[in-house]
């Protein structure tokens, strides 16, 4: 069978299981998004029980692997009464897993702004508000954006996983093609290629293109 | 069914599972060893003067480190024998975890001597050293330092991506959980003895590379004591 009438064949299935993939990636990006910033903060905190919480939940899902944290949600849970769907438990692991290590990403982004950043905005007679969202949030984002750019990129790697916990994804599909047709090379090869083209012709320059435009918002110029 | 966790249930799978770690910790180390050496080799080729390897090297890193290594293993073990090449899930597993984690090895080792100072080749061109004497005796004793708490992260990356190999039946800690967990229609106990291990193993790993780093970027002058 020539590789054109592969694709013929089973190119719709393989584009429908992108189409998930690019959902999960889009969901759990959004919540990772959200938990970074939170725990970031968090472990920023000068009270030491929420400093404490902030910790242990980065050590715990940086310390374990993300496979068993996937099975863990969606075979486990279901004992303590939370039934999750596959893609839900499969987005809510991705989200806590990824956001543990944003969270870190943050905590360095705002330790890494220069103190007498926050010293003179005080001196400015500014407002708290005011000097996070004026002075801080702005110089924190050509600081994170890069590791964090990564971080995505090891995102979109790592939804491949939730074909795992039965979410019909890429990985999915062609894991049910290949136990059909046996033409393996065909299948995961093209899957592969699916992956790195979403890395590196949309991914990686949308994330590129972000940290552009947060350059240029603090005056840094084109990078 | 009952709820709850049950632990004379995992006191009883307790011996397995720790054999089964036993089997992890083999697969993380053998699968670091082989990432070392391949990151030696793209390393090479990234530093080659030729511009055409240098070209196809840096395509062949990027797509290796821009596809899950999931599906890589999918494609190791199940391409492979088509070409009449027959490797057991161990070797398989252990192939694809060397040459994914030796892309990202060759990007510390790169970092690594890109932050020995330039000065210092000068140095050695200066005193007419060679280039293998400059690399023996100056250029690596001081690359070394830096590279160590990069190579010690990818170590505890790799032991918590070896549960992937139960995906192609390697008989490591997962496999042997979920194997335990279908037998007796229990998963609770097994995947959270799972967890627990990776913690007990991972987290005074990863600290312990912390303190390195920490130790390397105080002796490099970075930060202070």
């Amino acid at each position: 069978m020539s590789y054109f009438s592969f694709l013929a064949e089973h190119g719709m299935t393989l584009i429908l299981g992108t189409v998930t993939t690019i959902k999960v990636l889009i969901c759990s990006m959004v919540l990772y998004v959200i938990i970074s910033m939170i725990f970031g903060l968090m472990r920023l905190s000068k009270n030491l029980i929420i400093q404490g919480i902030a910790t242990v939940y980065i050590e715990f899902f940086r310390g374990t692997s993300l496979l068993v944290q996937l099975f863990w949600v969606y075979y486990v849970l279901p004992f303590f009464g939370i039934s999750l769907e596959a893609f839900v438990a499969g987005v809510v692991a991705l989200g806590l897993n990824f956001g543990a290590y944003g969270a870190e990403i943050v905590r360095g982004g705002i330790l890494a702004v220069p103190k007498g950043q926050w010293e003179a905005a005080h001196a400015l007679n500014f407002s708290p508000a005011k000097r996070i969202k004026r002075i801080i949030i702005p110089q924190i984002f050509p600081i994170i954006l890069p590791p964090a750019a990564n971080l995505t990129v090891e995102l979109l790697k790592a939804t491949a996983l939730v074909a795992l916990v039965t979410v019909v994804d890429l990985t999915f599909e062609a894991k049910q093609i290949n136990s059909i047709t046996w033409l393996s090379a065909q299948c995961f090869g093209t899957a592969l290629l699916i992956y790195y083209i979403m890395a590196r012709l949309a991914l990686v320059p949308f994330l590129r293109w972000l940290e552009v435009l947060a350059a240029k918002k603090v005056g840094r110029g084109s990078l | 069914m009952e709820m709850g966790f049950k632990w004379d249930f995992a006191y009883e799978i307790l011996p397995q599972m720790l054999w089964a770690t036993l089997n992890t910790i083999i697969a993380a180390g053998v699968g670091y060893a082989i990432a070392l050496v391949v990151g030696l080799f793209f390393l090479l080729g990234q530093r080659t003067p030729s511009k055409i390897i240098n070209g196809i090297n840096r395509e062949i890193v990027e797509f290796i480190r821009s596809t899950p290594l999931l599906i890589q293993l999918f494609f190791v073990y199940f391409v492979l024998p088509q070409f009449g090449i027959k490797l057991s899930a161990w070797v398989c597993g252990m192939i694809t975890i060397g040459l994914h984690f030796g892309t990202y090895l060759s990007e510390v080792y790169r970092g690594a001597l890109e932050g020995v100072s330039k000065a210092q080749w000068e140095a050695c061109r200066a005193l007419n050293f060679s280039t293998a004497y400059t690399y023996r005796r100056i250029v690596l004793p001081q690359a070394f330092p830096i590279a160590i708490p990069g190579m010690g992260n990818y170590l505890v990356g790799i032991f918590k991506d070896t549960p992937l190999l139960s995906t192609i039946g390697v008989a490591e800690l997962f496999h042997a959980a979920t194997a335990v967990g279908g037998y007796n229609y229990r998963y609770l106990e097994p995947y959270t003895m799972v967890g627990i291990i990776f913690l007990i193993l991972s987290v005074p790993a990863a600290m312990w590379v912390r303190k390195l780093e920490r130790k390397v970027n105080v002796a490099q002058g970075k930060i202070k004591q």
